[in-house]
């Protein structure tokens, strides 16, 4: 099974749109660090057809080292949730993806 | 933050690119990302997280309003898992937010059982 890396999208966005690799490599960049920005700051980051980003608070809790059984205090977080849209999950059964077999997107 | 205001803040970023260009570079990516989940590979974006697709077993369920029984077939889902550096950003970012101490107070850790 291959993996798809930074390389690849970078060399897709070059062949779509036309820029030098370098540039294209350049913009692949800002649009995930925009992505990783908005996420920092608390908010959420919704691409229609493809899903959400968003932030969750996790509260305190009292977890335990599995290895030696010691209680630790596991302290309040913040985590990434990712919710993938309707039409990106069907897309990965094999489907259209078209709305109307599925319903809302959200 | 939406797509849409996406690529309005990255068309503001790079006036010398036209619009059209900059939807077609965000519909690249989410599309080649989709892409390649659809034949089963994987994305890995270092730092930022890895796109994988999990598979779920078929299951009896049941519809929640007539309590019906329902099969579902074996089915795959798409999963995000962020990237360590994201991971500790998003993390920071939420505790200078809440301005949570570096550590929890010595009261609250007598809590604790040994």
């Amino acid at each position: 099974m291959s993996t798809i890396t930074r390389a690849t999208l970078a060399e897709r966005i070059y062949a779509e749109v036309g820029l030098s690799r370098n540039e294209s490599a350049s913009l692949l960049e800002t649009v995930l660090e925009r992505i990783a920005a908005e996420l920092e700051a608390g908010k959420s980051v919704k691409i229609s057809g493809f899903g959400t980003f968003s932030v969750r608070q996790k509260g305190r809790r009292v977890g335990r080292n599995p290895k030696t059984g010691i209680e630790v205090a596991i302290l309040p977080r913040s985590v990434l949730v990712f919710r993938p849209s309707q039409v990106l999950k069907a897309r990965v059964n094999g489907q259209t993806g078209d709305m109307s077999e599925l319903g809302d997107d959200d | 933050m939406t797509r849409s205001e996406l690529i309005a803040e990255l068309v503001a970023a790079n006036p010398h690119l036209q619009g059209r260009d900059v939807e077609l570079i965000v519909s690249t990516v989410f599309d080649e990302i989709s892409g390649a989940l659809a034949r089963g590979e994987r994305v890995e974006l270092r730092g930022f997280g890895a796109f994988t697709v999990k598979k779920r077993d078929a299951r009896t369920g049941r519809n929640p309003r007539t309590g019906e029984s329902v099969s579902v077939e074996e089915k795959v889902v798409p999963f995000f898992k962020a990237g360590k550096e994201l991971r500790e950003r998003i993390n920071l970012g939420g505790q200078s937010r809440a301005r949570r101490p570096a550590r929890p107070s010595a009261a609250r850790l007598t809590l604790l059982p040994d």
